[in-house]
């Protein structure tokens, strides 16, 4: 937990200190605290700082719901992106790109976003109401990830607008490039309250280990629980979707990283899973920067090519596990 | 007082009647064994006691039904040993005993060492005879190791009451007789257990009394000599058994598939 907290501050340094203005740490130093020229201020808390803290949240947000949604459903496959959560966010956010709301209000965005992944939410619960089996809920995670797919694809088909396309197709790559901080406290009240829900949970997460009828032997309330995991899944995810775009596999590859540090219980899998989201995505961002290509690479792609052969690759050791 | 009674418990699953006209008491000190075949609704009737399953019936722990208790309390009234082996992440066996201790320690968490007065988890490791593996993962124990490792869970809630689905099935014979040794102790420290079984010479061994379930429905209950008569194994189970008495405890052994006459299906099977 030390280690990563100290990497991840020296990340954040890093992050801070590179940019296309050539700043000296004095002058980086100086900026932050609002004591240098006022160029420089405008620079590192303007433009460099959101990203720094958006990475933070993002990662956080993405590493800690992968890790509840892991323990909750004890499959180390699942994460915000399987269960729809983050596609239906995204949903949200394109219908209201799509039909001007953002034209009228700074919160139509986030707002969307968060209806998208709360209604997502209530499906899931009304299809695997009454103690339902974890394959259930998968399989409903996964139709209505491909559900909000398919209309996320039926709203840009039917965009009377190309250039409107463009914009939504490259915000739903996903990226935290040019956020201000702005975005910083629109999402900042609902990542700090989901991820609350989600530390709430943290206990009888562990208790599941037993399988649901021990844990609920010994005092979990299976419906509390997963309400707790859900919900703060769904604000976490859901608010930051609406700031950064669709990022996959953070919440699939940091719990898995980290799971043997805290001897794989996973409620304590938790913090050190945010943690290490955050040093995920600002590590990924400070990459696509430092690397020369002609056009900046978007986050969400660099994620997921990296986290995509991930995930195959622990698709494959699972079967292998089989009988 | 007893410390646990049960009176017409009925269990559905869905529109069906699984379990139906379930009556029992245990007093402190009593171990009760639970039998019957595949099917007859054992394990059910075990969820339904420990409030895993939805049903009707009035059931009573310590004179007080058990509806009224919270979720906690009544974690530290009844411990409950489920069928399903299977850890599902791959934790150590000291962290996987500890979680036997939840229901006393704070709602909000606390530490693992809170809640934990008196060594409870210790002591549990020690009499499971797993003290040794407590550094080892669970996905690295056999299958005895394991089922030991998930009873010193049960011990260390330190309840009463102890509810076990099949605590032995998977288990070599050496192991089947600590387990149900272990199960005999905390009965004569004063708590009481229900054990769900399919060894009938264990049932018989070291139980005081016994419940033969067939269908949803109880057909015997009482002494195990009552209970385990050729009659009733043939009816319920379908076999002709030998049977003997050693050290004055009957021992049963399932022979062959019922031939419909009396006793010696042993010897015909032989003929066969």
């Amino acid at each position: 937990m030390g280690i990563l907290m100290a990497a991840l501050l020296a990340l954040s340094l890093l992050s801070l200190g590179f940019g296309a203005a050539p700043l000296s740490w004095g002058e980086v130093l100086g900026g932050l605290l609002g004591t240098g020229p006022t160029e420089q201020v405008l620079i590192v808390q303007q433009i460099r700082l959101p990203r720094v803290l958006l990475a933070w949240l993002l990662g956080a947000s993405l590493g800690m719901s992968g890790a509840a949604l892991q323990g909750l459903l004890r499959n180390p496959l699942a994460e915000p992106g399987l269960l729809g959560i983050s596609a239906s966010a995204g949903l949200g956010a394109v219908l209201a790109l799509y039909f001007g709301l953002t034209a009228v209000s700074l919160w139509a965005l986030p707002a969307a976003a968060m209806t998208g992944a709360l209604l997502a939410t209530l499906l899931l619960y009304l299809l695997t109401r009454g103690g339902s089996s974890n394959l259930t809920l998968i399989l409903a995670g996964v139709a209505l990830s491909s559900l909000a797919g398919a209309l996320t694809s039926l709203a840009l088909n039917l965009a009377p607008n190309p250039s409107s396309v463009q914009d939504i197709v490259l915000w739903l790559l996903g990226s935290i490039a040019d956020r201000s901080l702005a975005d910083v406290r629109l999402v900042l009240p609902f990542v700090a309250a989901g991820l609350a829900l989600l530390l709430a949970a943290a206990p009888a997460l562990t208790l599941l280990t037993l399988g649901e009828g021990e844990a609920v032997s010994l005092g979990v309330t299976l419906s509390r629980l997963q309400g707790l995991v859900i919900t703060g899944s769904a604000l976490a995810v859901g608010a930051c979707v609406s700031v950064t775009g669709t990022i996959g596999f953070v919440g699939l590859v940091v719990p898995h990283l980290l799971r043997g540090l805290v001897q794989h219980r996973p409620g304590r899998l938790l913090l050190p899973s945010a943690i290490g989201g955050a040093l995920l995505v600002l590590a990924s961002d400070l990459a696509i920067r430092l690397l020369d290509t002609p056009r900046e690479l978007m986050l969400g792609v660099v994620t997921a090519l990296v986290g995509a052969p991930f995930f195959l690759v622990l698709v494959l050791k699972s079967r292998r596990a089989l009988p | 007082m007893s410390l646990l009674s049960v009176q017409g418990l009925e269990v559905r699953l869905g529109a069906r009647l699984v379990v139906e006209g379930v009556d029992l008491r245990l007093d402190s000190g009593e171990l009760l064994g639970l039998i019957g075949p595949n099917g007859a609704g054992k394990s059910t009737v075990v969820k339904a006691i420990a409030q895993l399953l939805p049903h009707r019936g009035d059931v009573r722990l310590q004179g007080r039904s058990v509806r009224r208790f919270g979720a906690r309390e009544r974690a530290r009234g009844m411990a409950y040993l489920s069928q399903d082996d299977q850890v599902q992440w791959p934790i150590l066996v000291q962290d996987l005993v500890a979680l036997g201790r939840h229901p006393h320690r704070s709602p909000w968490g606390g530490s693992d060492a809170a809640g934990d007065a008196g060594g409870a988890v210790e002591m549990a490791m020690r009499a499971a005879d797993v003290w040794t593996l407590r550094g080892r993962r669970a996905d690295q124990l056999s299958g005895g190791e394991r089922a030991r490792a998930r009873l010193a869970r049960v011990l260390a809630v330190n309840a009463p009451l102890i509810l076990a689905d099949e605590p032995v099935a998977a288990l070599d014979p050496r192991h089947q007789l600590d387990v149900m040794e272990l199960l005999r102790v905390h009965c004569v420290g004063g708590g009481g257990a229900i054990v769900v079984l399919h060894d009938l010479t264990m049932a018989s061994r070291f139980c005081d009394r016994l419940l033969l379930l067939n269908q949803g429905r109880p057909v015997a209950s009482g002494p195990v000599n009552d209970v385990l008569t050729p009659e009733q194994l043939r009816r319920v189970y379908g076999i002709e058994a030998v049977t003997g008495v050693h050290a004055g405890q009957a021992y049963i052994v399932p022979w062959a598939r019922e031939k419909g006459r009396g006793l010696g299906g042993g010897l015909d099977a032989n003929a066969n």
